[in-house]
């Protein structure tokens, strides 16, 4: 654990409580964007080019615009006007991330018994993840290319059939 | 000796560096390369902004700027002295960090695309396997300093502006990305280096340049229309359309920010003609057999230049378009030209050499292209305009 | 097929762009300080006020009527009338400026002062290089600033300056034709030899005008 990940989780993390923590809706999305950003740095960290790569081009480059959009277009991005910090439904919400939480430590649990193991990471190409991709995961890529596919006619029917209801 | 004129940045910094003691050399050169990237493309800058002023007068049969210094040359730089010594306006009720970081954002952004760009031979700064990837999503990034840019002002010009900018850079990424896509099926590998290596042999004396090939040639002008679409240059300026909403996002920037925002522009238009260059038009590779003695970084600018010049003479040639002609553009016609590209570049992948593939690939390129073009031109979705006038 | 416009476009822009270089008609740009667009007749920019003679102070048309003050749809003129009276062009004493400014910055060249004056005392200038280094002195300019010579006008607009010309002859022979049966008629009433006692003070003031003629 070198000094620049201790600065690049402080980052990382800092971006994440104030995504949540920050009363301006997109002040929050901006703050996001950092934890994205963070976290593409510590793949990067870990020798994991590709990934850190991709996380920068879909995450900052798409989600966060996307989820930027989603402010403006639907409900303002102006503060709201009502001063409780908390929301009405916290215990809700409360249940739900400690549960998120906990499925996921039990399953990095594990997967890694001695989490502070010190191996070198193995360097993987982007070719072998190429190749790792059409070879013995092409059967789930292909579902997800399906899906996505899917999903993008899905799109563009509910598009166009709106703009058949508006004339 | 020609060797050593090719070579001779990276040798000079390695003289350089041979006085530092041996640990701290890595870091001297990274920092020496580095400085040089951030000084050499201002200096682009103030000769693209120079050019533009002058090409765009002689087309508009103009003079362009003549006073400042012999011809105007010195123009670049009454301009900077201008910009520098403005008043930097923050708006009363602007959001002060987020206005403040936009042009920061954008410009750093945009300078990193330089790390992975190969300016000539053994002239990269790192060598990434993945750099075209890295490359993408720098640009990526630079979006999100537009809309910050454009939301924090508290400015409607600016907030459409913006909004705008985002809209055109996402829906043109795609096909930028996908006419890039066939490079790398071509090449198996997502290194600019190799990339370059792999164009950089010759048949007869002339190039093994990606656009000399039938599937490179559609995706060199699908990536020259995105690339324009991306830099948000004439005809695809509407997030900055000046009769329409002022500035578009950097309506309420004045000063030093104006000038990082401008310089942000035209760095990013010199890191994505070096990248068109480096994909389609062999990087830093002689354009015949026989001028290979050229240094080859004279070659990456040569090309890089030429491309301005192109984006420059495209601007004082067509008007801006329309946001709906511009998603139609991006969506019904480009789009599915790249995705009918990468279909040639596979069909051109698996058949094998001889003239075949050749009169194969360019039929169906050429067919889609007329079919397509001619479908979207009947429906009005592109092709020439008609006006309607109020009584 | 989809893109031949753009390539005419792109081809039109190349020969305007070599044209340029190659035939200096192409060129309508004048490069003004060194080379100067001739003057237009109608250009008008900025009043200045007309005078006659050699001597501008006493040759000032204006009579400080304040007419092109109060009409001034921005209020840039400012009149203080004088004390004392000095004669006109026709001879008659007239109170004359003792202050004249216009402000520069505030002018918007509507004209209105020149449509308005009686006196065609105040006209339009073709000069247009106004502009100053000292923003509040150097933009009003007083009296001996605008105080401009008749000939000067018949050089800028020789058409409008040639009909005032003859509008003022006109004028002024109707006056001294006037003052001639005045004249006359004073002496054939003098030669009647009925009343001695004319108004004498009528009678200096027309004198002059005879004289000066």
């Amino acid at each position: 654990m070198s000094f620049a990940f201790y600065v690049v989780a402080a980052l990382t993390l800092a971006g994440g409580l104030a995504a949540v923590l920050l009363k301006n809706l997109v002040h929050c999305a901006l703050a996001l964007t950092v934890a994205f950003a963070g976290l593409a740095l510590l793949f990067l960290q870990l020798d994991a080019q590709f990934v850190g790569f991709v996380q920068i081009l879909v995450y900052i480059g798409a989600v966060a615009i996307l989820v930027v959009f989603a402010i403006l277009l639907t409900r303002g991005s102006e503060t709201p006007k009502s001063s409780e910090i908390f929301s009405r439904t916290w215990l809700a919400g409360l249940v739900v991330a400690a549960a998120v939480f906990a499925v996921l430590g039990w399953a990095v649990l594990q997967a890694a018994p001695g989490l502070p193991y010190a191996t070198v990471a193995p360097m993987v190409t982007v070719q072998e993840i190429g190749a790792a991709l059409m070879g013995r995961y092409v059967l789930p890529l292909e579902i997800v290319a399906l899906l996505l596919t899917a999903a993008l006619i899905g799109a563009v029917i509910v598009a166009m059939h709106e703009k058949e209801g508006a004339r | 000796m020609l060797e050593k004129a090719d070579q001779i940045f990276v040798l000079l910094l390695h003289w350089l560096v041979s006085f530092l003691p041996s640990n701290w050399q890595h870091v001297a050169s990274v920092v020496l390369c580095v400085a040089t990237i951030v000084l050499l493309y201002p200096a682009l800058f103030a000769i693209a902004v120079l050019l533009e002023r002058k090409g765009l007068g002689r087309m508009q049969n103009r003079y362009g700027p003549n006073r400042a210094g012999p011809f105007g040359i010195l123009q670049p730089v009454a301009d900077g002295i201008k910009s520098l010594t403005k008043e930097d306006i923050v708006p009363f009720r602007a959001d002060a960090l987020v206005h403040f970081m936009a042009p920061l954002v954008l410009v750093v952004a945009v300078f990193m695309g330089f790390a992975v760009m190969p300016m000539g031979r053994n002239m990269v700064l790192v060598d990434l396997d993945a750099s075209l990837l890295f490359f993408f999503a720098m640009g990526a990034s630079t979006e999100l300093s537009i809309f910050m840019a454009g939301w924090s002002s508290r400015n409607k010009y600016s907030l459409l502006g913006a909004m705008r900018a985002v809209a055109q850079m996402i829906s043109y990424e795609v096909p930028l990305l996908l006419s890039s896509v066939v490079i790398v099926m071509m090449t198996g590998s997502l290194s600019l280096v190799k990339i370059v290596e792999a164009q950089n042999h010759y048949s007869w004396g002339l190039p093994h340049w990606y656009v000399f090939t039938p599937w490179g040639l559609a995706g060199f002008v699908m990536f020259v229309i995105a690339s324009m679409a991306e830099t948000n240059r004439s005809p695809f300026d509407l997030p900055e359309g000046e009769s329409e909403i002022v500035a578009g996002y950097f309506t309420e920037y004045s000063g030093f920010k104006f000038a990082l925002f401008f310089l942000g522009e035209y760095v990013g238009m010199f890191g994505i003609a070096g990248l068109g260059t480096t994909l389609f038009l062999g990087g830093w590779s002689a354009p015949f057999a026989f001028l290979g003695w050229v240094p080859s970084w004279i070659w990456f600018f040569a090309k890089v230049m030429a491309w301005i010049c192109f984006f420059i003479w495209v601007r004082g040639t067509m008007p801006r378009l329309r946001q709906d002609q511009l998603m139609n553009f991006a969506w019904k016609f480009v789009l599915p030209m790249t995705l009918v590209n990468l279909m040639v570049a596979a069909l051109w992948r698996f058949m094998g050499e001889g003239l075949l593939r050749w009169a194969v690939c360019s039929v169906i390129v050429v067919v889609a292209y007329a079919a397509m073009g001619r479908v979207e031109m009947r429906r009005g979705h592109l092709g020439p305009r008609s006006y309607r006038y109020a009584e | 097929m989809l893109g031949e416009g753009l390539l005419k476009g792109l081809a039109e822009t190349a020969r305007n762009f070599a044209g340029s270089y190659v035939s200096k008609e192409r060129l309508t740009t004048v490069q003004y300080p060194e080379e100067r667009v001739a003057p237009i007749e109608a250009a008008r920019v900025f009043p200045f006020l007309v005078y006659d003679g050699a001597d501008w102070e006493a040759g000032l048309r204006c009579v400080a009527c304040q007419i092109c003050e109060k009409e001034c749809p921005p209020k840039c003129i400012y009149i203080e009338k004088s004390k004392d009276k000095k004669p006109d062009y026709v001879g008659k004493p007239q109170i004359y400026p003792a202050r004249f400014d216009i402000d520069v910055s505030v002018c918007m060249s509507c004209q209105i002062c020149v449509e308005v004056c009686p006196f065609e005392a105040i006209k339009m200038d073709t000069e247009f290089e106004l502009a100053t280094q000292d923003r509040f002195g150097g933009l009003l300019h007083d009296r001996k600033q605008l105080a401009k010579s008749n000939e000067y006008f018949h050089a800028i607009h020789p058409t409008e300056a040639a009909e005032v010309d003859a509008r003022l002859d006109e004028e002024k022979a109707k006056v001294e034709a006037k003052a001639k049966a005045a004249a006359e008629a004073a002496a054939a009433k003098a030669a009647a030899g009925a009343a001695p006692a004319a108004p004498p003070a009528a009678k200096p003031a027309e004198k002059p005008a005879g004289g000066g003629e």
